[in-house]
C-alpha cells in the first residue's frame, strides 16, 4: 500500500502553485504556528526531535546542523537553500519546486525564523531557469500576502527571500562551492574548517540545506517532531522523495515512507511497477550516481539474505562490500541488456567534466579514469587497465578538498567489484565490445533468474 | 570544466558594448537583490541576461559586465569559462544540449544524438550551415525520470523519440518555441 505523504500529497490539486489555493489547503500554517506560538529555539528543538536528516545526499542530522550555527552579535546569519540538484539520477527537487513552490517558500520562512536569518537565498541550477521564475512568482505572492518582508504576520520578524541561478556546474551542489558561486565566483570548494556554520556566505554564519530538507520542516512544525519521527525505521525517519529513472515501467518522483522494501518500490503497483519491456533487473544505483552500484542479487536482499529496505541503514548494509547508500534518493535501475562498463564510463566522463580542477588527484584522476574506461568500453583495453582503474581510485579517494573525488572513485570501484567479469569480457571480446552488442553480456543471468 | 577554453580576447574586438535600456533595467534589478558591496553576486545571473539577449557570451559583453559591476574583466572571464551554460563562442539561433549521462544513456540518448546529427547534418559541437541550430551534449540535466532529454536555451524537451525530435526541429524552424 502507498504510504503517507507529507510533501507532495497536494500536488494534484488544480492551482496549488498559487498562493490562494496553497493557503486554502493548509499552506503557511507552519509559519503562523512558528512565528506566533514558538521561539526560534523551539522550532530547532522540533527539528531535532524529528530525526530529519539532510535530504541532499549526506544524511547529516538537520537539527544538529542548525544547532552548530554560530550566533555572534551584530553579524547577519544566512539560510541558503541548495536547489542545485545535479546528482545524476536525481530530479525530485525540480518536481517539488515546479509543482508546489509555496511549500519550499513556506519551509524557507519557518526555517529562517528558527535560525534567525533575515535574508535567505535559494541557489538553483541555471538549467532550471523556468523554475527560478516559478519561485520568484511564488515569492512575490507570499510578499503580497504578508508572508515575507517586514513584520511577518505581526510577529516583528522580517525576512527577504532571493533566488539566484548557477550556470551549469555539478560541483556547486557541494555547499562551499555553492557559497562561492553565490558570491559570483568559480565554484571551487573551500577548505573546511571553518565550516559554513561559522564562516559561510560572505564570511557570515550560514546554514545550507537541500530543498527537500527545508520542505520537510513544514510538516515537522505543523505536526510536531515526534509525530514525524513515528514514520520510518531506526534513524531513518519521515518520508523521502525518490527519483526513479532507468529501465522502469513507471519512472518518476515518489514520496515513500522510509522503510518501504526495495522490492515493493521497484515492482509494487503504487511505485515503479517493475522493469520495462518485460526484461529482468540487472543492477541498481539506489542513491544517485555517486553511490555504489548493486548487482541484482544484492538489490532486494542484503548479503545476509534479509529484505533490503529504503532506509539509510538498510541500503548501506554490508558496507561497500555488498551495500550502497540512500544518498539523494536518485534510484537508477538497469535492465539485463545494459552494459555496466558503458554506464560506468558515462559516469566517469561526467565526473571528469565536472571536476573543478582545484585538487590534482581529482582533476587528473577523473580524466585518467574516463580515458581508461573509454578504452575498455571500446574494446581497446587490457586486463592491466582494470587494475589501473583500481589504483587510480585509491589515489583519489580521501585526497581531495571536497567529496567529488570520492564520488567519482566509488562508483568505478563498485562496478569493478560486482561486475569484474563484464570488464574482462570487454578485454577478451574486443570485436563485440566495439559493436556494443550488450545482449551478449549476461554473466549473472542465473542469479537474475532466481529473483 | 577545468579544460574549458575561452577564445583569447586578442582575437576579438574587446571594446565594451552598450547594453539596451531594457537589459540595464533587468541587470540593475538583479544587483538590487544583494546587499550593498556584494554586487558581484549578481554576476552569474547577469551573464544569463547577456546570453539571452545576444545568444552567446562575447568578450566585449563581458567587459561591459565588468564595468557595470566595477570588477576586473578577468573576474568575469574566469566565471563565464567555469560554468558550462555560457557559450564563449558564437552559436546557432537554437542550441540543442542533449543529455548523455547514465540515466539518459540507458534509455537511448546515444541513438537520439546520432539521429540529430544525421537529421541536421552536423556533428556534436557544430552549427548547421544556415546558422539555425548548434548541437552540443550536456552532462546530467536533472530530468532523468523523463529521459532521454534535451534542453534548448532554457526549455526542456523530454521523453525524446526520433519522431519527437522531428517535431521539435520543425517547430523551432517555424519559430514556434520562444525561449
Amino acid at each position: 500500500m502507498a504510504g503517507r505523504k507529507l510533501l507532495i500529497e497536494n500536488v494534484h490539486i488544480p492551482g496549488i502553485e498559487t498562493f490562494d489555493v496553497y493557503r486554502k489547503n493548509g499552506g503557511y500554517a507552519s509559519v503562523e504556528k512558528a512565528l506566533k506560538k514558538m521561539t526560534p529555539d523551539e522550532v530547532v528543538e522540533e527539528v531535532k526531535k524529528s530525526g530529519l536528516r539532510g535530504r541532499g545526499g549526506a544524511g547529516f542530522p538537520t537539527g544538529m546542523k542548525w544547532s552548530f550555527l554560530a550566533k555572534p552579535d551584530g553579524v547577519p546569519r544566512y539560510l541558503v537553500c541548495n536547489a542545485d540538484e545535479s546528482e545524476p539520477g536525481t530530479f525530485k527537487d525540480r518536481y517539488l519546486m515546479e509543482k508546489i513552490p509555496h511549500l519550499l517558500i513556506e519551509g524557507m520562512i519557518t526555517s529562517s525564523y528558527a535560525l534567525g536569518a533575515n535574508v535567505s537565498y535559494i541557489y538553483i541550477r541555471g538549467e532550471f531557469m523556468y523554475i527560478l521564475h516559478i519561485l520568484e512568482k511564488a515569492i512575490a505572492e507570499a510578499r503580497a500576502n504578508g508572508m515575507l518582508g517586514k513584520n511577518i504576520m505581526g510577529s516583528g520578524y522580517d525576512l527577504d527571500l532571493v533566488v539566484a541561478p548557477g550556470g551549469g556546474a555539478y560541483i556547486c551542489g557541494e555547499e562551499t562551492a555553492l557559497l562561492e558561486s553565490l558570491e559570483g565566483k568559480r565554484g571551487n570548494p573551500r577548505m573546511k574548517p571553518p565550516f559554513p556554520a561559522v564562516k559561510g556566505l560572505w564570511g557570515c554564519p550560514t546554514v545550507v540545506n537541500n530543498v527537500e530538507t527545508i520542505a520537510a520542516v513544514v510538516p515537522i512544525v505543523n505536526n510536531g517532531g515526534e509525530e514525524y519521527a513515528k514514520i520510518g525505521i531506526e534513524r531513518s525517519t519521515g518520508t523521502k522523495l525518490i527519483s526513479a529513472s532507468g529501465n522502469l515501467v513507471r519512472p518518476g518522483v515518489y514520496e515513500i515512507e522510509m522503510g518501504v522494501s526495495v522490492e515493493e518500490f521497484i515492482y509494487g503497483d503504487d511505485y515503479c511497477r517493475g522493469i520495462a519491456n518485460g526484461k529482468r533487473l540487472k543492477a541498481c544505483i539506489p542513491g544517485g550516481s555517486s553511490v555504489p552500484i548493486l548487482p541484482a542479487h544484492l538489490v532486494t536482499k542484503t548479503a545476509a539474505g534479509e529484505n533490503r529496505l529504503m532506509t539509510y541503514e538498510s541500503l548501506a548494509d554490508g558496507g561497500f562490500a555488498s551495500g550502497s547508500m540512500l544518498g539523494s534518493g536518485g534510484f537508477i535501475v538497469f535492465d539485463e541488456d545494459q552494459c555496466i562498463v558503458r554506464n560506468t564510463y558515462t559516469f566517469a566522463r561526467f565526473y571528469a567534466h565536472e571536476s573543478c580542477g582545484q585538487c590534482s588527484p581529482c582533476r587528473e584522476g577523473t580524466g585518467w579514469m574516463e580515458k581508461v574506461l573509454h578504452r575498455l568500453e571500446n574494446g581497446h583495453g587490457t586486463m592491466e587497465d582494470i587494475t589501473l582503474l583500481e589504483e587510480i581510485n585509491k589515489k583519489i579517494e580521501g585526497n581531495t578538498i571536497c567529496p567529488l573525488g570520492d564520488a567519482a572513485a566509488w562508483p568505478v570501484a563498485a562496478a569493478i567489484r560486482h561486475f569484474r567479469e563484464e570488464f574482462e569480457w570487454h578485454v577478451t571480446n574486443p570485436a563485440e565490445a566495439q559493436t556494443r552488442n550488450y545482449g551478449l553480456i549476461q554473466p549473472r543471468v542465473e542469479e537474475i533468474k532466481a529473483l | 570544466m577545468h579544460n574549458m577554453k575561452i577564445e583569447s580576447p586578442i582575437t576579438q574586438d574587446s571594446t565594451p558594448i552598450v547594453f539596451s535600456a531594457e537589459m540595464m533595467t533587468e541587470i540593475n534589478a538583479v544587483i538590487a537583490m544583494f546587499p550593498e558591496g556584494k554586487s558581484k553576486s549578481a554576476l552569474i545571473r547577469i551573464l544569463h541576461i547577456v546570453q539571452t539577449n545576444y545568444g552567446w557570451t562575447s568578450v566585449p559583453a563581458m567587459n561591459t559586465v565588468a564595468e557595470i559591476l566595477n570588477i576586473q574583466p578577468i573576474e568575469v572571464y574566469e566565471v563565464a569559462s567555469f560554468y558550462t551554460m555560457f557559450h564563449l563562442n558564437p552559436v546557432g539561433n537554437y542550441v540543442f544540449e542533449v543529455c548523455r549521462t547514465g540515466p539518459c544513456m540507458i534509455v537511448g540518448s546515444d541513438d537520439i544524438i546520432a539521429y540529430i546529427e544525421e537529421k541536421l547534418n552536423v556533428k556534436v559541437g557544430g552549427t548547421t550551415a544556415d546558422g539555425m541550430f548548434t548541437l552540443k551534449t550536456a552532462e546530467c540535466l536533472g530530468a532523468c525520470g523523463y529521459a532521454p532529454v534535451l534542453q534548448c536555451q532554457y526549455k526542456f524537451h523530454e521523453h525524446l523519440t526520433k519522431e519527437k525530435v522531428d517535431e521539435i526541429i520543425e517547430a523551432y524552424r517555424a519559430a514556434q518555441f520562444v525561449n
